[in-house]
C-alpha cells in the first residue's frame, strides 16, 4: 500500500484530501423534512376534498342544505376542543424541551382527551344527521360533507393511536433523541390537522349556513 | 348465525364461479403461469435459495438491491402488458367482414384496460423508480437513501398492487372501463362486478408505495448530497429525479383522493360521480387528469436525465447548456400542472378555457425543444461513440420529436375535436411513451447495467433489440396515425369497413417486430450472463463516465463509497480523473449503515390481503388484515436498533481486494 503512494509526490496526497472526506460524513437527519413533505402530500388530499366540496357543496338534490342542518354552537364547542388540544400539545413540547418526562406525558394525555372529546362530538353530529335522513347517500352535498369532515376525523383518530403509541414508547425508553423526533413529528401532524379544521370550520360550516 | 351467512362473512361475494375455467384463453394462461411459477419455486427450493433471497434481497434496505428488484418486477410486468398488446393487435387485425375475432367484447375490454394500467403503473413506474433508486444515491455520493426502511416498504407495496392486477386474471375479472375508469361507466350501476374494484385497490396499494418513495428520494437529494455538491453541481439525472419526485408527491395524493371518492360511490352509496342526486362525473375526469398529466412527466423527466448522462458520456463532452437543462426541467415540472384539461377539450368548457389550456400545452414544447437542442449541441463536434445506450438516445431524439409534433397538433382545440379518442391519439401517446420513456429505460439499463453487475450487456443483441424496437414502433404506430385521420376511434372490438383492415394488419406486423425486440432484450441478458467473464469490467468505469457512480467499484460495495467524495465540479468524477484524484487507500473508518428488516414485506403482505378482501367484500378478513397493517407498523416503531457499523477492518479488506484487482488488470 504505502509504496504505491511513495512514488507520486505530495501533490497527490493533497489531492486526495481535497477529493475524499477523511472523516465519516454524517448528513443531517432528514426525518423532519421528510415528514413536512408527507404533510404537504396529505394537504393535497384535503385540497382535493375541499375542491370537491366547492363543486358539489350546493348540489342538494332537493334535500336539506347546510343552513337546515348545521348547529353552529355544537360546532363551536367542537372547534374549541381541537384548538385546546393544539395548545396543550404545545405545552407538551415545551416540557419536552426541558426534559421533564412526567409533565410532558401528562400534557400529551390531556391532548389525547381533548382529541377524543372532539371525535365524540363529531360522531354525535354524524349520527344525528344520519338519523334525520341526511346521510352521505342523500345528496352530492352530503356526500362531500361527510367525506371531507370524516377524513379529518379519521386523521384525528390515527393521531390518537399514534399518541398512545408514543406515550408507551416515552414511558419505556424516556426522552431519547429518536423519541423527541417522533414527538416533533406528531406535533406537526396535530397542528396540521388543526389548520385543516380551521378551513373546514370556515368553508363548510360558517359559509354553509349562509343562505 | 347459519352457514350461508358465515360463508358470506368470510368469502364475501367470492364463489367458485369467479374462476374463469370456461374461458380457454384464460385457462391456458393460468396453466402456463402455474407451471412456470411451480418450476421457479422448485428451482429456488432445490438450490436452497429461499434463505438467501429472503435475507439478501426481500428484507434488504440497500437502495441498490431495491433498485434491481424494481427493475426485475418492471420487466416481468412488461411481458404481461405486452402480451395484452399482442392480443389486441391480433384481434383488430382479423375482426373484419363479420369475423368476430378470438376475443369476445367482454374479454377484449378487460385487455385494453389491463394493458394501459399495467404499462403505466407496473412497468414504466417501477422501471423509472428502479433507475432512480439505484443511481441517485450513487450520483450524490451518499451511502443510502434518507429512509431505507421506507424504501423497502414502498417497493413491496408496488409489488402488492401489481399482484392484485395479476390476481384479477384468474379470480374474477378486471375493469372493462379503459385505463382511467371514467364514471358513470365505472360506477356501480354500469360496472357492478369486481373489475373496477380490482382497479381501485391495486392502484391505491401501489400508490402508497409510490408516494412514499417520492418523499424518500426528495429528502435524499435535498439532505444527503456529498459535501461541495451545490444544487447547480448536481448531475442532470439527479436533477430530473428531484423534479420527478416533487411531481409524484404533488400529484399522487390527488389520485388517491379521487379513487377514494369512486370507491365510496361504489361501496357506501355516495353520489360524487353518479348521474342523479347532484353527482358530477366530469369532476372525476378533471381530478384524475390533474394527477394524470403530471404522471406523464413523472415518467419522462427521469429518462430525459438518462439521455443527458448518456449523450455527454458517449460524446465525451460536458453536457451543453447544463443550466438551461435544469431550468427547462423545472419549467416543465411547473407547467405540467397547467395543462390537464387538454385531455378533454370536448367536455364543453368553452372557448376561453380551452384556449388557455391549448396555449399552456403548446408552451410546454418550448423547454422540451430546448432540451433536444442541448443534446444535439452536446453531440456536435463530440467524439461520439455509438454504443447501445447512444443508439437508443439517437432513436429517441428522432422518434420523440415526431411524437411531440403530433402532440402540438392535438393541443389545438379545434383539431382535437376531430382527433379526440381516435387512433391518432393512441399513436401520439405511444409515440412519446415508447419513443421517450421506453427507449430511455433501455438506454438507462444498457448504460448502468455494468455498474450494477460488474459486466456489460452484450452489444450485438442490444443492437438487435434496438433495431427491432425502432422499426417495430414505426410499423406498429404510423398506421394508427393514418387510421386516426380517417376517424377510427379507439377501443373497438371489431370493424365493419373492410378497407381499414390492411392498416391494422400492418400494425400487427409492427407488434410482432416489437415482440422480437423484447425477445432480443431477454436473449441479450441471457447471453451477457453466460459470457460475463468476457464482458467483465473491473475498472468500475467502463464508459469513461463523468458522474460519481462511476467512481466506485462495479457492483459497488454495500456502503457505496469507502470515503465520501468531495465535489468541486458538476461532472465530479470527470474532474477527479482530470485532476488525478486517485483512490484513497488508507485511514479507513467504521461505516454507519441501516439494518435489514422484514417489516416492509409484512406490512405490504397485509395490504395485499386487505385489498383482495375489500374487492370481494370479505369485510371480516378486510378488518383483520387492516388491523394486521396497524399492528405490524406499530410493532416496527418499537424497533429502535435499526443501524450498525461496518467494521473498519471489513472496509479495508474490501477496498484492498479492489486495489489488487485494479492493479492486476491495468
Amino acid at each position: 500500500m504505502s509504496d504505491m503512494h511513495a512514488t507520486p509526490s505530495a501533490a497527490l496526497a493533497e489531492n486526495q484530501t481535497q477529493f475524499w472526506m477523511t472523516k465519516d460524513h454524517h448528513p443531517e437527519n432528514g426525518t423532519l423534512l421528510g415528514f413536512w413533505i408527507y404533510l404537504m402530500s396529505d394537504c393535497l388530499i384535503f385540497a382535493s376534498l375541499f375542491a370537491v366540496y366547492g363543486v358539489l357543496g350546493r348540489s342538494y338534490a332537493g334535500g336539506p342544505s347546510g343552513a337546515d342542518l348545521f348547529e353552529l354552537p355544537l360546532v363551536a364547542l367542537n372547534t374549541t376542543m381541537l384548538l385546546l388540544s393544539s395548545i396543550t400539545y404545545g405545552f407538551a413540547v415545551l416540557e419536552m424541551q426541558k426534559n421533564r418526562r412526567g409533565t410532558m406525558m401528562a400534557w400529551l394525555i390531556i391532548t389525547g382527551l381533548f382529541g377524543l372529546a372532539f371525535l365524540g362530538i363529531e360522531m354525535y353530529e354524524f349520527a344525528h344527521l344520519i338519523h334525520e335522513g341526511a346521510g352521505p347517500q342523500r345528496s352530492a352535498f352530503l356526500s362531500s360533507f361527510f367525506t371531507l369532515v370524516g377524513t379529518h376525523g379519521l386523521h384525528v383518530t390515527f393521531g390518537i393511536v399514534w399518541l398512545v403509541t408514543l406515550l408507551v414508547q416515552v414511558g419505556k425508553h424516556g426522552l431519547t433523541g429518536a423519541n423527541k423526533r417522533r414527538i416533533m413529528c406528531l406535533s406537526m401532524f396535530w397542528h396540521f390537522l388543526d389548520v385543516v379544521w380551521i378551513g373546514v370550520f370556515t368553508f363548510v360550516y360558517l359559509m354553509g349556513v349562509l343562505p | 348465525m347459519n352457514t350461508p351467512d358465515l360463508a358470506k362473512l368470510i368469502f364475501g361475494r367470492l364463489t367458485l364461479e369467479a374462476i374463469p375455467y370456461h374461458e380457454p384463453i384464460l385457462l391456458a394462461t393460468f396453466a402456463g403461469v402455474a407451471i412456470g411459477g411451480i418450476a421457479l419455486l422448485a428451482v429456488i427450493t432445490k438450490y436452497k435459495l429461499w434463505g438467501y433471497l429472503w435475507k439478501e434481497w426481500f428484507t434488504s434496505i440497500d437502495h441498490k438491491k431495491i433498485g434491481i428488484m424494481y427493475m426485475v418486477f418492471g420487466i416481468v410486468m412488461l411481458l404481461r402488458g405486452f402480451a395484452d398488446a399482442l392480443m389486441m393487435r391480433a384481434q383488430q387485425a382479423i375482426a373484419f367482414n363479420g369475423n368476430p375475432g378470438f376475443l369476445p367484447p367482454h374479454h377484449y375490454d378487460q385487455i385494453f384496460t389491463a394493458h394501459g394500467v399495467i404499462m403505466i403503473f407496473f412497468v414504466a413506474m417501477p422501471l423509472v423508480t428502479g433507475l432512480m433508486n439505484y443511481v441517485v444515491p450513487l450520483q450524490i455520493g451518499a451511502r443510502d437513501v434518507a429512509f431505507p426502511f421506507l424504501n423497502n416498504f414502498s417497493f413491496w407495496m408496488t409489488v402488492a398492487g401489481g399482484l392484485l392486477v395479476m390476481a384479477s386474471l384468474f379470480v374474477g375479472e378486471f375493469a372493462r372501463t379503459g385505463w382511467l375508469a371514467y364514471p358513470p361507466l365505472s360506477g356501480l350501476a354500469q360496472s357492478p362486478d369486481v373489475g373496477v374494484d380490482y382497479y381501485i385497490w391495486s392502484l391505491q396499494v401501489a400508490g402508497v408505495g409510490t408516494t412514499l418513495s417520492g418523499i424518500n428520494l426528495i429528502a435524499t437529494i435535498v439532505k444527503m448530497r456529498a459535501p461541495g455538491m451545490t444544487m447547480m453541481k448536481m448531475p442532470v439525472f439527479t436533477w430530473t429525479s428531484l423534479c420527478t419526485n416533487v411531481l409524484i408527491v404533488a400529484a399522487f395524493p390527488v389520485l388517491t383522493a379521487v379513487l377514494v371518492l369512486l370507491a365510496l360511490d361504489r361501496y357506501a352509496g355516495t353520489n360524487f360521480f353518479t348521474n342523479d342526486f347532484g353527482g358530477n362525473a366530469m369532476m372525476y375526469v378533471n381530478l384524475i387528469w390533474i394527477w394524470g398529466h403530471p404522471e406523464v412527466y413523472i415518467l419522462v423527466l427521469p429518462v430525459f436525465g438518462v439521455f443527458s448522462e448518456v449523450v455527454s458520456t458517449f460524446s465525451q463532452k460536458r453536457l451543453f447548456g447544463y443550466a438551461s437543462m435544469v431550468y427547462a426541467t423545472v419549467v416543465i415540472t411547473v407547467l405540467s400542472y397547467l395543462v390537464w384539461l387538454h385531455h378533454f377539450f370536448t367536455m364543453g368548457s368553452g372557448a376561453s378555457v380551452n384556449s388557455f389550456f391549448g396555449i399552456t400545452t403548446m408552451i410546454i414544447s418550448i423547454p422540451t425543444g430546448a432540451k433536444i437542442f442541448n443534446w444535439l449541441f452536446t453531440m456536435y463536434r463530440g467524439r461520439i461513440n455509438f454504443d447501445v445506450p447512444m443508439l437508443w438516445t439517437v432513436g429517441f431524439m428522432v422518434t420523440f420529436v415526431i411524437g411531440g409534433m403530433t402532440g402540438v397538433m392535438l393541443a389545438v382545440p379545434p383539431a382535437d375535436f376531430l382527433l379526440h379518442n381516435s387512433l391518432f391519439l393512441i399513436a401520439h401517446f405511444h409515440n412519446v411513451i415508447i419513443g421517450g420513456v421506453i427507449f430511455g429505460l433501455f438506454a438507462g439499463i444498457n448504460y448502468w447495467f455494468p455498474k450494477a453487475f460488474g459486466f456489460r450487456l452484450d452489444a450485438f443483441w442490444g443492437k438487435c433489440s434496438f433495431w427491432f424496437w425502432l422499426v417495430g414502433f414505426y410499423v406498429a404506430f404510423m398506421p394508427l396515425y393514418v387510421l386516426g385521420f380517417m376517424g377510427v376511434t379507439r377501443r373497438m372490438n371489431h370493424f365493419e369497413d373492410p378497407s381499414l383492415q390492411i392498416w391494422f394488419q400492418i400494425a400487427a406486423l409492427g407488434a410482432v417486430l416489437i415482440a422480437l425486440g423484447i425477445g432480443s432484450f431477454l436473449v441479450q441478458i441471457y447471453v451477457s450472463i453466460k459470457n460475463r467473464d468476457k464482458l467483465r469490467d473491473v475498472t468500475g468505469d467502463p464508459w469513461h463516465g463523468r458522474t460519481l457512480e462511476w467512481a466506485t467499484s462495479s457492483p459497488p460495495p454495500e456502503y457505496n463509497f469507502a470515503f465520501t467524495p468531495v465535489i468541486h465540479e458538476a461532472d465530479a468524477w470527470w474532474d477527479m480523473k482530470e485532476r488525478n484524484a486517485g483512490r484513497r487507500t488508507e485511514g479507513y473508518l467504521p461505516i454507519h449503515m441501516p439494518k435489514n428488516t422484514a417489516a416492509g414485506f409484512v406490512i405490504a403482505a397485509f395490504a395485499f390481503v386487505f385489498g383482495f378482501a375489500m374487492i370481494w367484500h370479505m369485510f371480516l378478513i378486510a378488518g383483520l388484515s387492516f388491523l394486521g397493517i396497524l399492528v405490524s407498523a406499530i410493532t416496527h416503531t418499537f424497533n429502535y436498533k435499526r443501524d450498525y457499523y461496518i467494521d473498519a477492518g471489513v472496509v479495508e479488506r474490501t477496498e484492498t481486494a479492489r486495489t489488487e484487482e485494479l492493479a492486476a488488470h491495468v
